[in-house]
């Protein structure tokens, strides 16, 4: 038991330092960037965040671009009466003082077309565009196929 | 005294309805359970060497199953993870049970590859792959849901709606429960290790 703790804090030791990196543009703050490694460039990668508007206006996240894929689009996982679909979402509401997250089961940023193998441990950037607050680079960390949320010691 | 009769005319009655009643709403639950204990999901469906496989090939175990397509970058490596994570938790008895990922978009899949798909999450998961009508009759004996729907925004224009559950399956074949979408690996492992 005792080892297998030590393993998994290894494990989670590496990525943990980024993927609880925050980036900040005027109200909007985001956190917890990451994304699984793929299995080569021909399936569709994932995008995972929190976002926070600490303003008392109304945002919202309206696209996103970045070098790891050429096809990045917004995207909601609805699962009614047990059956999921997975609609695109022209944008990502912001509400002032809430915090959104971007996370397996609901919104998600799908990144099709890679232009790399998405491997752990690795990092790509990606500018995120708020209606409101503008444009935001953010770092986000490739995770195991296997992870299911940012291993940060601040995550639920 | 007379009065006293109508009385006890009354509560007979009154109780007659009562067991009437018991027996409407009962009836159609207990129809419901015993179908439901007795049916049997069946598939023969081809793994990525080709060659096919069925259901039978499995008795004597349990049987972990999840339907999906490899294309899918939230919901299936998010179900596939918990598979793997329960298959990991749940050490030597493990052996007795046979994780299966079954596409719902078997051509695509076919051509992607569906080993290394499921081999990402973990080696035990069993990938078929069968062609679209041997697809349409396991999902159909395992009373699931799948349909193609046009996307423009997808990749290949197209993405897959599909029921998300993982259900289990009895050594002897019968159909046993599904663990909804999100249902953690710790609570499936839970429920497993009861039944294992």
């Amino acid at each position: 038991m005792k080892n297998t703790v030590l393993a998994l804090s290894l494990l989670f030791a590496a990525p943990m330092a980024q993927a609880c990196e925050t980036f900040t543009i005027g109200d909007i703050s985001v956190e917890h960037a990451w994304s699984r490694a793929s299995i080569g460039t021909d399936r569709p990668g994932v995008l995972y965040l929190e976002i926070t508007n600490n303003g008392t206006t109304d945002d919202a996240l309206t696209g996103l671009t970045t070098p790891a894929a050429s096809m990045p689009m917004l995207h909601e996982t609805v699962v009614t009466d047990g059956i999921a679909s997975m609609p695109h979402a022209a944008s990502v509401p912001v509400p002032a003082g809430q915090t959104v997250v971007l996370s397996p089961g609901g919104f998600h940023g799908m990144l099709m077309g890679l232009t790399n193998v998405l491997k752990e441990g690795e990092t790509f950037p990606i500018t995120l565009t708020f209606e409101q607050a503008g444009s935001l680079d953010v770092s986000v960390d490739v995770l195991s196929m296997r992870v299911e949320a940012a291993a940060c010691d601040d995550a639920k | 005294m007379r009065l006293r009769h109508i009385q006890i005319g009354l509560w007979i009655m009154a109780g007659l309805a009562a067991l009437a009643y018991g027996a409407l709403i009962l009836r159609p639950q207990m129809n419901a359970q015993t179908q439901e204990t007795t049916f049997q999901p069946a598939f023969s469906l081809a793994d990525s060497a080709g060659q096919l496989r069925t259901t039978d090939e499995f008795a004597g175990k349990f049987q972990l199953v999840f339907f999906g397509f490899t294309n899918c970058p939230d919901v299936c490596p998010a179900t596939l993870s918990e598979m793997a994570q329960v298959m990991d938790d749940l050490g030597d008895a493990a052996a007795k049970v046979q994780p299966i990922f079954i596409s719902i978009d078997p051509e695509r899949d076919r051509r992607l590859g569906i080993d290394s798909f499921t081999q990402a999450f973990h080696p035990e998961i069993l990938g078929l792959a069968g062609d679209i009508e041997a697809t349409q009759a396991a999902a159909e004996s395992f009373r699931i849901f799948f349909a193609r729907e046009d996307a423009p925004n997808a990749a290949g224009g197209y993405t897959m709606s599909h029921s998300s559950a993982l259900y289990l399956i009895g050594p002897k074949g019968d159909w046993l429960r599904q663990y909804d979408y999100g249902t953690p690996a710790t609570e499936i492992l839970f429920d497993l290790n009861t039944r294992l």
